[in-house]
This record gives structure tokens, sequence and C-alpha cells, in this order.
């Protein structure tokens, strides 16, 4: 055994983390994202001036995890919401946390012309392809023949559309800053999203400009898949539909 | 002491700046003033009109029934308000553009060839400053001077040099063609 | 009088409000309510204020829901279609106690309706057009002097009271102009501080701005507290201008540019010695209830006017509680009726 004084933290909690438990349901991605996120607020030294926006989904209860100043916003509305706050304080660092339902189906214009105008905020997009908190409803981006309890018998993209790729729509404007795609489904891939999450909030810091991380989440409830089986359905399927990378880099 | 005045024609003829000039004097001189537009479709290319009331008290309602004084500019104008003129009212009718009268023993027609006047004074756009020279004339309870300023503070910033010059001729041409009505 | 300004009433509520300290304002264009967009575009930049025309209605209402959260006298304007569409943000600035000032500028409606002006949104003002347990200070101004005067006090009493305030106007007051004796210009600095804002949770705790709560006791809780403040509001905020009611013998309620007509409808009925007063609410909601109960107690009738179906109408209804017969008189579509048509109704009932 070391002694005592040798003993090294090399892990800890990030002080941008409340005490409050996460109401996520075991296995999800979101808990591990929200943690990145407090990471990378630390690293920056930001947290005494952040502002989380919460979206209606699952992660509602976002701006309660985080030891900064929070706000819920309606549905689909979080980077409108994001667009008052750093317009009317261009000082806060403004991070908007929103699903696919969310960003990509009842919000789609905000988070056009949001990020056509270049708001200097940060988007966090959790697109793990299903409605979680309502009960696993087809999502905007959900696969191609994926089952929900709202397309039973999977996704027809001849009536329902196909999954929306939200990363490559926004990488054709041009004035966002940083637009990635990420994924969180090994450790590699968690370290490269932390990475990912940390340059869209410095290039805010910095007064680069827009970002948008999608990250590539699991919902094992919604999938009706064990953790393990999920984070393989991300590496298999969900990246074939779903390139990882970065896709518009201006910093 | 309340009077109301009508300024109509085509849109571009310049009736709600005449309209707006006249409750900018009347404002300078201590009354109190409404200046209410036709608003919307009408601003763009149709037909424009807007309802000047001044009063020495509060106004109330700044829609008129029946107004003191009527500028046609154009033909519907005058079809449209004609009628509604007060008895002892006045119309002015642009004889450049309409060839009858309000066809009324009790209101004081004032012709005024507004448009061939203001070619004679080499700019075809001050039609509506001579016909509104011919309201103030008509109207007689806000001096010829001070619609003068108010013109000067309306379009003064934006007009070329020249042009505040010759609106200051066409109101006094205008007003030339009606004197006061009586008390 | 040399202080006065020529404004149209859109100006004199933009002016207003930046002179009462607006710093954000964020809208969408739609007829008769431009002028107020097009003058914050202009004229807010100047004060180290934030403009934005937004993508949609629905955006620039949420996006004063994060101005104002942030600490910032915010403001958006609208006409009716596009209030309809800020109910949902509306809502949530009631259920986060968000202080904002939203103008309507009414046009004819329901559906697209026309731009003419009209006065049908009464109920969505004053009832609630989004959901939920909420009330909106509404506030109706009958002049370009008071729209302008209107707007500080909208924004004050929001403040105060962490309730969004609406300011319910008509095309005709929007594009009329009149003169305006300016408000004094304040300073933002000088306002009462907001320490609930979002401004960084830098030495203190963090602070949450939401209308979320899952279990009902604490909603419920919630909703209590917002209740009371409403109970004070109704109690300390009630505005009201009466005119010729000492010995009137027909009262005729109306607000907003009907109540400066049935002004002119009042004097020449005099001129008549036809004895007819008005009562004119200021406040929609607090709605003048006691002093109209009072009047209704010595009057023949309560006679309301509006460019609406009879909206209103309610509650002067529930203020006079059939104290005297409440007859109605209104026009829509834009339509406007004139003192002689509302004359004649007052001497119908005289």
């Amino acid at each position: 055994m070391p002694e005592a004084g040798t003993v090294t933290k090399v892990f800890a909690r990030p002080r941008s983390l409340t005490d409050k438990h996460f109401t996520y349901c075991p296995g999800c991605d979101h808990g591990l994202l929200t943690r990145i996120i407090a990471g990378a607020i630390d690293k920056l030294g930001v947290q005494e001036r952040t502002v989380i926006i919460a979206p209606v989904g699952c992660a509602v209860f976002a701006y309660e995890w985080f030891r900064c100043d929070g706000i819920q916003a309606a549905h689909g509305r979080a980077v409108a919401v994001a667009t008052g706050l750093k317009r009317a304080n261009p000082h806060l660092i403004v991070i908007s946390y929103q699903g696919d339902g969310d960003l990509a189906a009842i919000g789609t214009a905000e988070t056009v012309h949001a990020a056509n105008r270049g708001e200097a905020v940060t988007v966090i997009f959790v697109n793990n392809q299903i409605y979680g908190m309502t009960g696993g409803q087809m999502a905007p981006t959900t696969l191609a023949g994926q089952r929900a309890t709202s397309c039973p018998e999977g996704r027809d993209v001849r009536t329902m559309g196909y999954p929306l790729p939200v990363a490559e729509m926004i990488a054709t404007l041009a004035a966002p800053a940083y637009v990635t795609r990420q994924s969180l489904h090994d450790p590699r891939h968690v370290a490269q999203a932390t990475k990912a999450v940390e340059k869209a909030l410095r290039y805010q810091v910095e007064g680069v400009g827009y970002s948008l991380v999608e990250v590539l989440a699991t919902c094992p409830t919604g999938w009706k898949m064990p953790p393990a089986v999920a984070h393989q359905h991300v590496a298999d399927v969900a990246t074939g539909t779903f390139p990882l990378g970065d896709l518009v880099d201006r910093g | 002491m309340e009077r109301a005045v009508v300024c109509a024609g085509f849109g571009g003829q310049g009736v709600l700046l005449a309209g707006k000039i006249l409750a900018r004097a009347g404002m300078e001189i201590g009354l109190e003033v409404t200046w209410l537009p036709s608003y919307g479709p009408e601003m763009r290319g149709g037909t424009a009109n807007c309802t000047v009331v001044l009063s020495d008290e509060p106004i109330g309602s700044p829609i008129v029934e029946s107004p003191d004084v009527v500028m046609a500019m154009n033909g519907p104008s005058l079809d449209r308000f004609g009628p509604r003129v007060v008895g002892g009212g006045a119309v002015i009718v642009n004889r450049s553009l309409i060839d009858r009268g309000v066809g009324r023993a009790d209101v004081r027609e004032i012709s005024v060839p507004a448009n061939e006047l203001a070619r004679e004074l080499g700019e075809p756009r001050v039609a509506n400053m001579i016909a509104l020279g011919a309201v103030v004339g008509a109207l007689g309870i806000v001096p010829l001077d001070a619609v003068k300023e108010a013109m000067v503070a309306e379009v003064g910033a934006k007009a070329r040099p020249g042009l505040v010059a010759v609106n200051r001729e066409a109101l006094d041409r205008g007003y030339a063609l009606a004197e006061p009505m009586g008390a | 009088m040399a202080d006065r300004q020529l404004m149209t009433g859109n100006e004199a509520m933009a002016e207003g409000a930046i002179r009462a300290g607006c710093r954000a304002y964020f809208g969408y264009p739609i007829t008769p309510q431009n002028e107020i967009l097009e003058y914050m575009a202009v004229h807010l930049p100047k004060v180290g204020g934030a403009f934005l025309q937004a993508e949609s209605e629905v955006a620039a209402i949420n996006m004063c829901y994060g101005a104002a959260a942030a600490g910032v006298r915010t403001m958006t304007s609208s006409s009716s279609p596009g209030v309809s569409l800020k109910m949902e943000g509306i809502s949530y600035l009631a259920g986060a106690d968000l202080p904002c000032v939203i103008l309507n500028v009414a046009r004819g409606g329901p559906g697209l309706g026309n731009i003419a002006p009209a006065q049908g949104d009464y109920f969505q003002a004053t009832k609630g057009g989004g959901h939920g347990d909420y009330r909106l200070i509404v506030l109706a101004p009958s002049t370009a002097q008071e729209a302008a005067e209107l707007a500080g006090l909208a924004f004050d009493l929001s403040d105060q009271y962490r309730v969004p305030a609406l300011i319910l106007a008509d095309g005709m007051l929007g594009q009329m102009m009149e003169p305006v004796a300016l408000p004094a210009q304040r300073d933002p600095a000088s306002l009462p501080p907001k320490p609930w804002a979002l401004t960084g949770a830098k030495g203190r705790e963090p602070n949450y701005i939401a209308s979320f709560a899952l279990d009902p006791t604490v909603l419920r809780d919630l909703n209590l507290r917002r209740q009371a403040r409403y109970r004070e509001i109704e109690a300390r905020e009630v505005r009201w201008e009466e005119t010729a009611t000492e010995d009137a013998e027909v009262l005729l309620v109306a607000y907003g540019t009907m109540g400066r007509i049935a002004k002119t409808v009042v004097r020449r009925g005099r001129d008549e010695g036809v004895k007819v007063g008005l009562l004119r609410p200021i406040t929609l909601w607090p709605f003048p209830y006691a002093p109209l109960r009072a009047l209704a107690e010595r009057v023949r009738a309560v006679l309301t006017v509006e460019l609406s179906a009879g909206q209103m109408w309610e509650d002067v209804r529930l203020a006079v509680e059939g104290r005297c017969p409440t007859p109605f008189y209104g026009e829509m579509g834009g339509v406007v009726p004139t003192p002689s048509e509302i004359l004649r109704e007052v001497k119908r009932h005289a």
C-alpha cells in the first residue's frame, strides 16, 4: 500500500457540477456529456459567467446539474433564448443544450437562423435518434428502418422522411466558426468529444463565434438495448448515417 | 375652436406630406393636432388620404365625418370627400386633373390648377404645396409663415438645394388663390 | 409646448420604451406596427441597446425571454396574428416570473384579418391567450402622449411585480401622429437591481430561471405566490379616467382609440343637452371594476363601445352586476364607428 503522502488525485468531480443526482436512465450518455461540459467550463475558468440553457426533453433539468446560472427554455427555442441572453449581456458564456426533437424538429428555424447569424454561443446537440422523455417516439434523426413507438414498423423514409443531417446542414452556412459531429461510444471517442466541446467553448470565450457540437448519444431505454449493445449500435450503425468528424473549423 | 382638413389624392401626389406639414405647423403655434393617415396598400400607389384636426383643446376623435376643408387632388377624392364637407366649408379642387366642380351651393369651391402652376415653377412635384397653400388660406387659423417653417422641418433635411425655395413659392401661389374664411 | 414632437403612436411607444431604459428589443415585421421595429433599429443601438430582427415572432419572444432573464429591460412588438404566435413564449415569461413588455398594435381578425384598427384581442390580452393560470398587466393608451408614458409605466410595473406587461394599442393609434412631450431619459444603471437575474454565478449561488416544477405541490405553491402578487396588483394598480361622470345618466365605457372617440361623443352629447359621461379604463387588467360599479349605482345605463363583438363588455357586466342595463355597441373587421353613430346609440338609452 502506498503511504498517504504519495496519493495523487487523478480524477475529481468537476467544480462546475452541482451535487444533484442526474435523473437520466442508466447507460444514457446525457450524464457523461454533462460531465464533459462541466469539465470544459472548469478548464476555461468561466464557471462564474456561464449560463446553461436547458431544453424541453430528457435534459429539461440540465440547468440544475451545473454550478452556473441556468434557465429552462420552451421546446425548440433554446438557441433563441441563448441569442437574447448573449445579445443582452455579451460578457456571458452561453451554452444551449438541446436534443434532437428540440433542435432539429420543432426548433429547426431557430437553429438555422442562430447559426446563420453566427450568434456567439455554443450549441450542444444531443442526437440520440429518439424522443426519450415522452416515451420513445420517432425523432427527426431516427434512422431509416429504426422502430419507435410512433413508427412501430420502422421509419419508412418514403413517408416519414430521412434522418436529418443537422451538422452537414449547418456546415453549409457561412457564419459558424465550428461545426463537428462526435460520439461517446468508446473511450477514444469520449476523449475526442471532450476536446471538441472544449474547443467550441473556447471559441466562444475568444469571440470566434458560433459552434455546434453534434454528439451521437445512446438511449438504451428508448432503443430497448442494454447500454453496451447501445454503444456498439452507435459504432456500427448510427455512424453510418451520421459520419463523425469536424465539418467546419474557422478558428 | 376645432377644425378638420382632409387631404386626398393618388398615392405619390404628396397628400400625406401636405397634411403632416399642416399638423406640424398647428403644433408649432401651440394647437393640439392629430394627423391620421389612410395606411396600408393605399400607401403603395393607390389612393391616399389623411385627416388633420387642429384644436385649442385636447382632441377626441381623430376621425372626422364632416371636414371643414377638403383638398382634392384628383377626381375620386372629390367624389368621395366633396359631399362630406361641412356646410360653409371649402373644397380645394385640383383643376389640372379634375374637370368638374363639387356641385354644392353651400360650400366654397376654390379652383387650383396645381399641376400647371407647379410646372410653371419648374418643379412638377410641388403641386401638393400649391394646394396646401390654398388650404391654409381657406382655413384661416394657421399663419402661412408657420406652414413654411413646418415645411422646412419636414422636407428640409432631405431636400436638394433649391427645392425648399420652390416649395415656399408654391405655398405662396396657392395661398393667393384662397382668402381666409369668414370668422 | 416647445418640447413637443410630432410622432406616431408607434414611434411614441418605441421612444417611451427607450427613455424608460429598454435596452433589448426583438421583433418581426407585421403591419401596422413596423414603425416600432424600424425605430428601434435606428435608435436602440445609439444608446448601446441590443436590436435584432428575429426569424419569427416565436423566436423574438423567446429572445426576449433570454434578454429579460439577463436582467435587461426588454421589449417586443407585433400585431394581432404575430401576438398569437408569441403566446407560448408569453406563458413561459409569466411562468418564469420574468418582466418583459409586449406591444400589440392590434388589427382586424381573426386569422389574417386585415390591417385596420380593431379591439378583438381583448380576451387574448386580459384573460390569458397562452396556457396556464397567469395574468398580464394590460395597459391601453388612447393618445400618442399616453402611449409614450404607458410604455414607461409598463416597464416599471413589470419589473416591480415580475409580471409581463402588454400594451394593447391598435392600428389607428399606431399610425396617427400627435404632439408628444416625451418623458425624461432614464439611466438603466439607476433602476432597481435584479438579484435574480442571470449575470453569472460570481460570488453567489447560481440563479435558476424556469417555469417548470414536476412536483404538484411545488408548482401549486409557485402559482399561489404568483396569484398573491396578482391580488396585490389588483389592489394597487387600477387606472382609469372619468369624463363628465358627475351627473351622467348614460355612462359610456370605452378604451384606447374608442375611448378618445367617446370623448368627442361626450362633448357633442353635452352640447345637445344629453347627460352622457365616460369611464375609460387605462388598465384593462386590472380592470376598474370598483369605480365602474360605483357609477353603475347612479346611471340609467352603461353603454360599452368597442371595436369588437363585445369582449370588454363581459368585464363591464361583471362590474355592473345587474345594477342597470348594460347595452353594447360595436363594430368589427376594422370598421370604426363615428361619433354621431355612437351618440345616436347613447340617445336611445338616455
